[in-house]
């Protein structure tokens, strides 16, 4: 198991230098000057050129990225050109607020995905499933930034039941120790302050998780389906072991195996669709700031967070293949 | 009989005076697609079954034999299939029992094994889950007892080294090991019922007349009683009491092992029997084969169903309620009665038989490890 871990991390390594190739070559190409974006519509000559030099824009293409790439191996992924803060630490500052999102989605997608799949499995044909099935078909073509909008004018501003914007009411003097709100206010016994966080996360957490609950929705369905006609659910029920007991362990449980896949490569689309949802909401994660770098070409901060993204979803991804050999004892062996 | 079998558990049901511990009554299973005619898999089968006996259910593919045993379980999908007739076991219709009691009595009172071994167990699962689970459910076992109890059943049906065993996952199993697990579960309850749904046919000749032994020790040790479904008259002819010939969804022959082997009555069973590698024949009897396939079927309730593939059949045979019943005097004495569905019977009627016809003899017939059966 420690070797398989260690062996994808190795794996994990040309992949990044490739992919920070690309991605130095595709911001590169974007178009768009990055000091006339930071010095606006009436920068001088001089000031470009004195900007360029500054960030060594000026150089050659393959010296900009050989010096990058060495900062980076000693933990320097530079400072942003918008803000000049250090590139780390603001995402360190903002990944926890991503992470809770995220976290939130993927909860919503769970928590309501797999019970409905079931349920659509087991009435196959009926009603439930019909709506199921065309309800997770809305729910992944519908654009989550629309969705989004939609929900927020809905229940925050229409019927005023949930916060618009942020992550927590500003009059709450919360203490935050890893920034993740609700799990801070639960760990400091501010109750009213997880409460406010909880509520700030529905809107958005409901936005990004529309996509991966559809998907989860579909998936646990047909995986429900292929399961319920194994005969080892037959043999189950032959036993006579009680209703909910094949449903959990004989049914569901297997069922699970192609779900935990799907979650894993959602990982990426959470991440991803992120990026709207806390534009949407003024949530203050890395998709915000990504939104904003995006839109003043900040360089170092657009190709130090994608990486950081890169990261975060091969180790998903990697967590998600672990934890397969978990639920499946075939894999484990290999 | 039964009272030996019923003193084993305190608290199960008795079976009524006079009736069998199953007793299967025009039993109908009819399977219902939107939008499409139902088809009848089974079309009225009645049979018994007493404790210590083990009727052999035989036909070939299709003739709606495991549907007969999913349905006397209530394992049918229930939104798919309507069943029909009498299922009483012990004295209760299994068929109009809440579903809640038959869970009840399935796994404790009514073992089933299936067909394919390397299927039918979990694969997520150790086998300890798998044995420990219906301990737990039906004899209220604590975890502890019952892993001590499965690792006793399991070195029951010969599985060495069980405490290991209970440990692995199914796919670290041969074959063989599998369906002795297998029916280490469905024994695990001592159930006065085991159902066999073709036990062997997934195994190799050698696993197969070990597993055949153990189910027979089994059954006779404990006063089961054993419905062996199958398609192998060798396995028939080594373990059945009584044997049931179905086709196309009706029993077309009863009879008991010896009847059913020395004189088939219903032109199906003698086509069966022709099939059978014959080993007291130094291989030089070519074997018969019945022609066409079960697909080539009358109605029912236009004659014989197996007409169309009938050397012997003519337009006597184009009439509907062809009885089960005794064909000749000997036939009504035999206990129980030999019965075939049949117009004009092997060795009754056998005056214009074409060339090829089986003689109606004594059949011998190789068991699946070689060794041969004279029944």
């Amino acid at each position: 198991m420690l070797s398989l871990v260690l062996r994808r991390l190795g794996l994990l390594v040309p992949v990044l230098l490739g992919l920070s190739v690309l991605l130095f070559a595709w911001l590169r190409a974007l178009p768009g000057d990055p000091a006339r974006a930071m010095l606006g519509e009436r920068a001088t000559p001089a000031g470009i050129a004195a900007v360029n030099r500054l960030y060594g824009f000026d150089q050659p293409l393959w010296q900009q990225y050989f010096t990058y790439l060495g900062r980076m191996a000693t933990g320097n992924f530079g400072n942003s050109t918008r803000t000049g803060q250090p590139v780390l630490s603001t995402f360190l500052e903002r990944f926890p607020a991503t992470v809770e999102l995220a976290l939130a989605a993927l909860l919503v997608a769970i928590c309501l995905g797999i019970p409905l799949g079931y349920f659509a499995a087991r009435r196959n044909g009926s009603w439930l499933d019909h709506l199921a099935v065309g309800g997770s078909l809305l729910g992944v073509v519908v654009p989550v930034f629309f969705l989004a909008f939609l929900l927020k004018w809905l229940f925050a501003l229409e019927l005023g039941w949930l916060p618009t914007t942020g992550r927590q009411n500003p009059r709450i003097d919360a203490t935050h120790i890893t920034n993740l709100y609700v799990l801070d206010g639960l760990m400091t016994r501010e109750w009213d302050a997880a409460w406010d966080a909880v509520l700030h996360l529905v809107l958005p957490a409901m936005a990004l998780g529309a996509i991966p609950l559809a998907i989860v929705v579909r998936i646990t369905r047909a995986s429900v389906l292929d399961v319920l006609n194994e005969d080892h659910v037959r043999t189950a029920e032959a036993k006579g072991l009680l209703r909910g007991t094949v449903s959990r362990r004989h049914v569901l449980r297997n069922a699970m195996l192609p779900v935990s896949t799907t979650l894993g490569l959602q990982a990426g689309a959470l991440l991803a669709g992120a990026v709207l949802t806390e534009t949407v909401f003024a949530f203050n994660g890395i998709g915000e700031y990504l939104f904003q770098a995006v839109n003043q070409l900040d360089y170092p901060v657009l190709q130090g967070f994608i990486l950081a993204i890169a990261v975060i979803y091969a180790v998903v991804n990697l967590l998600v293949d672990i934890s397969y050999g978990l639920l499946d004892p075939r894999v484990r062996v290999s | 009989m039964s009272a030996a079998a019923d003193a084993r558990r305190a608290g199960a049901l008795p079976v009524p005076p006079g009736e069998s511990l199953l007793s299967v009554r025009d039993l109908r299973v009819q399977f219902v697609r939107r939008g499409a005619a139902p088809v009848t898999a089974v079309d009225g089968v009645s049979f018994d079954v007493g404790a210590g006996e083990i009727l052999g259910l035989v036909g070939e593919s299709g003739c709606g034999k495991s549907v007969t045993s999913l349905a006397v379980m209530g394992l049918l999908p229930r939104r798919s299939s309507r069943v029909s007739g009498e299922v009483r076991f012990a004295g209760r219709d299994l068929l109009t029992l809440p579903q809640q009691q038959l869970r009840d009595l399935r796994g404790r009172e009514l073992g089933m094994v299936f067909q394919d071994p390397m299927t039918s167990l979990n694969p997520v699962l150790t086998l300890g889950t798998q044995v420990t689970e219906v301990l737990r459910r039906h004899e209220g076992m604590g975890r502890r007892e019952a892993r001590e109890r499965a690792a006793d059943l399991l070195r029951g049906v010969g599985i060495p080294d069980p405490a290991r065993r209970l440990g692995e996952y199914p796919h670290q199993l041969s074959g063989g090991m599998r369906q002795r697990a297998l029916i280490a579960i469905a024994l695990a309850c001592r159930p006065r019922l085991l159902i066999a749904d073709e036990p062997t046919t997934a195994l190799d000749v050698t696993i197969q007349a070990q597993v055949l032994d153990l189910l027979q020790q089994l059954v006779r040790e404990s006063g089961t009683a054993m419905v062996l479904i199958t398609h192998d008259l060798g396995v028939v002819a080594g373990l059945c009491d009584r044997v049931d010939v179905l086709y196309a969804g009706r029993v077309v022959e009863s009879a008991n092992r010896r009847d059913l082997f020395a004189a088939p009555r219903h032109r199906y069973t003698q086509g069966l029997l022709g099939s059978v590698p014959r080993t007291d024949a130094n291989g030089k009897v070519p074997l018969t084969p019945i022609p066409g396939s079960v697909r080539d079927m009358l109605p029912w309730a236009d004659g014989c169903a197996f007409l169309p593939r009938c050397h012997r059949g003519d337009d006597a045979c184009r009439t509907a309620g062809i009885d089960l019943e005794p064909r000749a005097g000997a036939d009504a004495a035999s206990t129980p009665p030999h019965r075939a569905r049949c117009v004009h019977p092997a060795g009754l009627d056998d005056a214009p038989g074409p060339a090829g016809a089986q003689p109606a003899g004594a059949h011998a017939v190789a068991r699946p490890d070689g060794a041969e059966v004279r029944p």
